[in-house]
C-alpha cells in the first residue's frame, strides 16, 4: 500500500482524504446558504436573513433540526438498501475529488521529531495521484447511479421508484456525451494524468501548426481556446450528471413528489444533498482543470512562480508553500465561480420535458460530442502534415 | 496506483456515514408507529399498488443501449491517448482512417437507432 514510505507520511497523507472529505461536508451549508440567498437575490426578495448576520447561523439552525428530525422507514420500504443509500451517497463525490490535483506539491525538508529523524517528504495538495485520472474520476462518479436505485427500489415507493428509474437512465444517457467530449481533450494533452494536463496548459496561448510554432501574448494557454465545443458538451452534460436544473427530472418536484427521496427525511435527505453538491465539485473541478489551466496562474508557469518565491523564502520548504498557497487560491477561484455558474443557471434555466431530455442527450449532445472528436482528429492529423 | 489510499477512504466515509445515521437516529425522536402514517407516500389518498410498480421497458432499452455504446467510446480512449504518438512515428494515416472507419459505424448504429424509434419517449 504506496501511501508513504514511513508512519508519518502515510498519517499525513491519511489525514488529508479526510480533511478533502470533510471540507466537502463542511462546504455545503455555505454552498446553501449562497444558494439561497443568491436565488432570493435573483428571484428580488431577501432570503434568509433573520438568524445571525446575513443569516449564516442559518446553516447551523438547518443542522439542528436535521439532527432533531426522528428516525422514519416506511413499512414498504427494504431497511438495508433504505440505509445504505444516503450513506452510500457521499462516497462517489469525496473519492473522485480527492483525485484532482488542487495545487503544486508541499515540500517539507528533514526535522527533528521523537529523537529521530525524520524527512524529507513531498506533499501533493490532492489525496491521491492516480496516472489515469480521467478515467478513476468517470468511473467513481458513474457509481452514483447506484444511489439513486437502492434509494428508489429501498424505499418501496412508486414514486421513488420512478425518479431513481428516470435519474439513472438520463445518467447513463448523458455519460455517452460525457465520456465522448472528453476524448477531444485527451487528444489535445495525449495523457491521462490530471497534473500534466494541467502542467501543459501553462503561459500564454503557443500551438504548432504546419511546422510553424503560433505564440500570442495576450491569451493564457488554455483548453477552452482548443476545445471550446468540448467544453460546452463537458458542461452541460455535468449538470445532467449531478441531476441539477435544468435536468432534474429525478426530482421532478411537480409530478413525481420529490422522485427518489420522497421517503427521506431528517439527515438521510441532508446526505443525499451533501452527495449533490459533492457532484457539482466534481464538475466544477474537473471544469477549470480540463478548460481553464486548473492550478494554474494565467501567464505565469509554475518554475516562474518558484523563481519568484525563492527570491524571499529562506528555505525549499518555505518556498514550496508560497507556491502551493498562490496556485491554490487560483485554482479555488477557478472552482468557486463554476460552482457559482451552477447556482446561477438553476434558478435561470427553466425544466425539460422527459422526452424532450432524453432526445436532447441522445440526438443533439452525442452527435455533436462525435463531431467535436472527428474535428479535433482531422484538425491535429492535418496540422502535423 | 496508491490503492491503500482509496480504499482507506471507501471505508472511512461509510463508517462515518453511518455513524451520522446512528447520531441523527439517536438525537431525532423514537419514531411512533402509525399504519397510515407508515403506508408509501400518496399525496393523501390511501396506496392502491402495495407491490413493486411495473416500470417501462424503454428503461431497460435505454440501458442496454448506453452499454453498447459507452463500449464503443471506451475503445476511443486508448486511441486518442497514443494518436500524437502515432502521428510522431509516421504511422498517423493508418490509425487516422481506421478510427474514422470505426466512427463511421458508431454513427451508422446511432443512425439506425434513431430510425427503429428506439429512443422515442411518448
Amino acid at each position: 500500500m504506496d501511501m508513504g514510505k514511513d508512519i508519518f507520511e502515510v498519517t499525513v497523507n491519511g489525514l488529508k482524504l479526510v480533511v478533502i472529505f470533510l471540507m466537502m461536508v463542511q462546504a455545503v451549508p455555505i454552498l446553501v446558504w449562497l444558494e439561497r440567498r443568491g436565488s432570493a437575490f435573483i428571484q428580488n426578495r431577501l432570503g434568509p436573513n433573520r438568524v445571525g448576520p446575513l443569516g449564516l447561523m442559518q446553516l447551523l439552525a438547518d443542522a439542528v433540526k436535521f439532527l432533531t428530525k426522528e428516525n422514519f422507514v416506511p413499512d414498504a420500504a427494504k431497511p438495508f438498501l433504505y440505509y445504505a443509500a444516503p450513506v452510500f451517497a457521499l462516497i462517489p463525490g469525496a473519492v473522485a475529488f480527492s483525485a484532482i490535483p488542487m495545487s503544486t506539491p508541499i515540500k517539507v525538508g528533514t526535522f527533528e521529531m521523537f529523537g529521530s529523524t525524520w524527512g524529507p517528504y513531498t506533499f501533493l495538495v490532492q489525496g491521491y495521484d492516480i496516472g489515469v485520472g480521467i478515467v478513476f474520476i468517470l468511473g467513481i462518479s458513474s457509481l452514483a447511479a447506484y444511489t439513486l436505485l437502492m434509494a428508489g427500489f429501498g424505499s418501496g415507493n412508486k414514486y421513488s421508484l420512478m425518479g431513481a428509474l428516470r435519474a439513472s437512465a438520463q445518467t447513463i444517457s448523458y455519460e455517452l456525451a460525457l465520456g465522448l467530449s472528453i476524448v477531444g481533450v485527451i487528444m489535445l494533452y495525449g495523457t491521462f494524468d490530471l497534473t500534466a494536463m494541467t502542467l501543459a496548459q501553462q503561459g500564454p496561448l503557443t500551438f504548432q501548426m504546419f511546422g510553424h510554432t503560433i505564440s500570442t501574448k495576450f491569451l493564457p494557454n488554455w483548453g477552452i481556446f482548443y476545445q471550446p465545443l468540448a467544453a460546452l458538451l463537458f458542461f452541460t452534460t455535468a449538470f445532467a450528471e449531478s441531476n441539477r436544473l435544468p435536468f432534474d427530472l429525478a426530482e421532478g418536484e411537480s409530478e413525481l413528489v420529490a422522485g427518489f427521496h420522497t421517503e427521506y427525511g431528517g439527515f438521510k435527505f441532508n446526505m443525499f444533498f451533501i452527495g449533490e453538491y459533492g457532484h457539482m465539485m466534481i464538475a466544477s473541478g474537473l471544469m477549470a482543470l480540463f478548460f481553464f489551466g486548473g492550478f494554474g496562474i494565467p501567464f505565469a508557469s509554475v518554475l516562474e512562480v518558484e523563481t519568484w518565491a525563492r527570491g524571499f523564502a529562506s528555505t525549499e520548504g518555505g518556498a514550496s508553500a508560497i507556491v502551493s498557497a498562490l496556485h491554490f487560491l487560483s485554482f479555488f477561484l477557478k472552482f468557486a465561480f463554476f460552482m457559482w455558474v451552477f447556482i446561477w443557471v438553476r434558478w435561470t434555466l427553466p425544466r425539460f420535458r422527459y422526452d424532450q431530455l432524453m432526445d436532447f442527450g441522445w440526438k443533439t449532445l452525442l452527435p455533436w460530442a462525435l463531431a467535436n472528436t472527428i474535428i479535433t482528429a482531422t484538425v491535429i492529423f492535418i496540422a502535423s502534415l | 496506483m496508491p490503492l491503500g489510499g482509496i480504499i482507506f477512504i471507501f471505508v472511512f466515509i461509510a463508517v462515518f456515514g453511518a455513524f451520522l445515521l446512528w447520531v441523527a437516529a439517536k438525537t431525532g425522536g423514537k419514531s411512533k408507529y402509525h399504519p397510515v402514517k407508515n403506508e408509501p407516500y400518496e399525496c393523501g389518498l390511501p396506496g392502491l399498488e402495495k407491490k413493486d410498480t411495473k416500470v417501462s421497458v424503454k428503461y431497460y432499452l435505454t440501458a442496454i443501449l448506453f452499454i453498447l455504446f459507452d463500449i464503443e467510446i471506451i475503445f476511443m480512449y486508448p486511441w486518442a491517448i497514443s494518436f500524437r504518438e502515432f502521428i510522431a512515428t509516421g504511422a498517423g494515416a493508418f490509425v487516422f482512417i481506421s478510427m474514422m472507419v470505426f466512427i463511421a459505424i458508431f454513427i451508422f448504429g446511432l443512425f439506425w437507432e434513431v430510425k427503429s424509434k428506439a429512443l422515442e419517449w411518448d
